[in-house]
């Protein structure tokens, strides 16, 4: 059992200028945690850089998750790293998958993406086109050649409307949201305009009927770490060492702490343990942003520390 | 290799009663066996139980959990949007009740429910010292404290038991235990159908929060009152035969008692130990999706394969000495809840209930012990009880 989650890069080709997918495989090509369309995976890059990437490949292949970077030369790097750097065979860290961008149950759909916005949209599409929804997808981007993944829409026909800027101008968002019937969802995700333009196009529509992704930076910009770190359990006052390739879990139950687990991937939340002081490195499934943030508790089978020290309720 | 073939019954009566023997002859026959009489494909072993349970995309969920396979068969009742659905339908309505009835939501009552415990446990032991624990502990602090937390109103709440018991037997093949059940089966579910409406719900419980969730769109107005009839059914008798389960263990193994009350933090460990030794959920079926490969044997496509959860809880390529009910074990990664994305979404729920209960019978009572004969309740599905006569020595 993988003691820390990693992936390994088994893939990597341009998709669009400017736009490289990766394929990542579990090193001993174990099955990978289950995924929902608009889920994202944190990508932890060498030197403890993390990266937020929407999964967008096909979930019925277990054994394989595929992101599509852009590079973004105002960055902070990690799409460099990736373009520039990162190679076949080289292992990257997993957190998550999480999904703030559920595809939830509708009649009919209208998607909306902008650029590589359309990265969390591609299974939607795929998901409603599988369930008999009623859909659409406008899809903008500068010109054709940075417009990726026209080869697997090209199937759906004129549900598709590719809409490169250089020749149409900006989306035609009103007349694309116009004719809205009860019980439309409408998904967006995107650069910041579009996402201002689409909410203004959709600001007539009932509540809950617009739902977004806005890509932003992680809360913490500090690198994660990779060194080993401490874990007290404050009941007895035990003081463990958690090595860089141990899980915590394995690290404070073979020291005797009384801690269940059972999925081993983030998912089933029965590993809960109450953080009384450091910084938890959340890599699960389980915890909302708020809950993160807050830093009260960890799932000790696959989160870690962001500081010297964690003071665990045991 | 040739497919072993048995032509067990796993649902008659000598097997309900002690399915021991058979789940030994079916593990030891190899990774699948042939079951001829109900031409389904047996897995009792831990390795190929958990490859099934994590594997939906070939291992379905949609055609039925029970024998009958709706790709041919029409279901007795509409069904589950949660144990009888696969992805893409079932994404939704396990996102929306995961946080509802997850770790973090579950905080808010673990004071009411220990004060619940504490007050139970008094009562009990004030009765006697001699009490049949199924109804005077294990039904009862789940019927206490389970509808209120989901916010059905107090009245007809008998029906539930009774309910979740045919439920579970229709499962199972068209037997005597069905048909017993058979002539309340359309009253029962009514009932529980009346209870999911959004008028009748407590608005603090998590029924109503279902129905909040269908008021964002996170669920079709549709869907909630299905997703609330999955917490009464799935949520009921499931815990009060794991909460008997945990119980009659510890009759049968005072020492461990002892352990327990030396170290309350073992509650919850024993718990599912006690899940893993007993598996009060013993067996459900998954539909083939395609021609799927395990072992050496090619299951076709369409085709039933019975879990047996309760042999592979105890398959000794897993567990060390699985017959034992052990506190020193670490019971994790047992299939007693299942694994993957069907995992039991109120596993969370059970271990909170077995918690409090737990706690509050160690503070109180130094000593635990069979105090007659113990009778099983036979079921299609559940390792079930009628009876555990037990002394509580305060």
């Amino acid at each position: 059992m993988a003691e820390t989650r990693t992936l390994r890069v088994t893939g990597k080709e341009p998709v669009a200028d400017g736009v490289v997918a990766l394929t990542l495989a579990d090193p001993a090509g174990a099955r990978l945690p289950d995924w929902t369309p608009g889920a994202h995976i944190d990508l932890i890059l060498p030197g403890g850089l993390v990266r937020q990437y929407s999964l967008c490949g096909d979930r019925w292949n277990p054994y394989t998750y595929r992101i599509a970077v852009l590079r973004e030369p105002a960055g902070r790097g990690g799409s460099a790293y990736i373009h520039d750097v990162l190679d076949l065979g080289e292992a990257v860290g997993l957190g998550g998958p999480r999904n703030n961008f559920p595809l939830v149950p509708a009649d009919r759909y209208l998607f909306i993406a902008g650029g590589i916005g359309i990265t969390p949209l591609l299974p939607m599409v795929a998901q409603a086109d599988l369930l008999g929804a009623d859909w659409a997808l406008l899809y903008g981007g500068r010109r054709e050649a940075s417009i990726a993944f026209l080869e697997n829409l090209a199937g759906y026909g004129d549900r598709v409307q590719i809409r490169p800027q250089d020749r149409y101008g900006l989306l035609d968002l009103p007349a694309f949201v116009d004719g809205h019937r009860p019980g439309t969802r409408v998904y967006s995700c995107g650069p910041a305009p579009l996402l201002a333009a689409v909410e203004q196009a959709c600001a007539d529509l009932p509540p809950h009927t617009l739902r977004i992704e806005r890509f932003v930076a992680a809360a913490h910009g500090r690198p994660l770490r990779s060194t080993p770190f401490q874990v007290e359990l404050a009941r007895t006052g035990t003081v463990l060492t958690v090595p860089a390739h141990s899980s915590v879990l394995d690290v404070i139950t073979a020291a005797g702490a009384d801690v269940l687990s059972s999925c081993r991937q983030g998912v089933c939340g029965t590993c809960e343990v109450t953080v009384l002081a450091g910084e938890p490195d959340h890599r699960d499934s389980v915890l909302d942003d708020a809950e993160r943030a807050a830093g009260t508790c960890m799932f000790v089978c696959v989160s870690r520390s962001r500081t010297d020290r964690l003071v665990l309720d045991l | 290799m040739t497919l072993p073939v048995s032509d067990a019954d796993p649902f008659d009566h000598d097997n309900l009663e002690d399915p021991g023997p058979l789940h030994e002859k079916l593990r030891e026959a190899g990774p699948v066996v042939h079951l001829t009489r109900y031409d389904t494909y047996a897995l009792a072993r831990y390795e190929h139980v958990h490859a099934a349970l994590t594997d939906w995309q070939n291992f379905q969920s949609a055609a039925g959990v029970g024998l009958s396979n709706f790709r041919y068969e029409k279901p007795w009742r509409p069904p589950s949007l949660l144990l009888e659905a696969d992805p893409p339908r079932h994404d939704a309505p396990r996102r929306v009740l995961s946080k509802i009835i997850g770790p973090r939501a579950l905080h808010r009552l673990r004071d009411r429910w220990a004060a619940d415990a504490a007050e139970l446990v008094d009562q009990v032991i004030s009765d006697g010292a001699e009490v049949d624990a199924v109804p005077a502990l294990a039904e009862a602090f789940p019927l206490r404290v389970f509808p209120d937390a989901v916010g059905i109103p107090a009245s007809g709440r008998e029906n539930l038991l009774p309910y979740g018991d045919h439920l579970f037997n229709a499962f199972g093949p068209p037997n005597d235990l069905v048909a017993k059940g058979a002539p309340r089966a359309a009253e029962l579910s009514a009932w529980v159908n009346a209870q999911c409406a959004r008028d009748v719900l407590d608005p603090d419980g998590f029924g109503a929060a279902i129905w909040a969730a269908a008021d964002r769109g996170e669920l079709t107005p549709e869907q909630a009152p299905l997703i609330v009839r999955s917490l009464l059914s799935a949520g009921v008798d499931t815990t009060v035969h794991g909460l008997s389960a945990v119980l009659y263990a510890f009759a049968r193994n005072p020492a461990q008692w002892q352990r327990l009350r030396d170290q309350p933090s073992l509650a919850r460990v024993a718990f599912d130990e006690a899940v893993r030794w007993e598996s009060p959920v013993q067996t459900f079926f998954r539909t083939a999706t395609t021609d799927v490969t395990v072992g050496e044997t090619v299951i076709p496509d369409g085709a039933k394969i019975l879990m047996f959860l309760g042999a592979a809880n105890r398959d000794p390529r897993r567990w060390t000495d699985p017959d034992r009910f052990d506190l020193s074990r670490d019971p994790s990664g047992h299939v007693g809840f299942g694994m993957g994305i069907h995992q039991c979404v109120g596993q969370h729920i059970a271990r909170l209930e077995a918690e409090s209960l737990l706690t509050a019978l160690a503070r109180r009572v130094t000593h635990v012990e069979l105090a007659g004969p113990v009778r099983r309740h036979h079921n299609n599905t559940l390792r079930a009880w009628r009876s555990i006569p037990i002394a509580l020595l305060a």
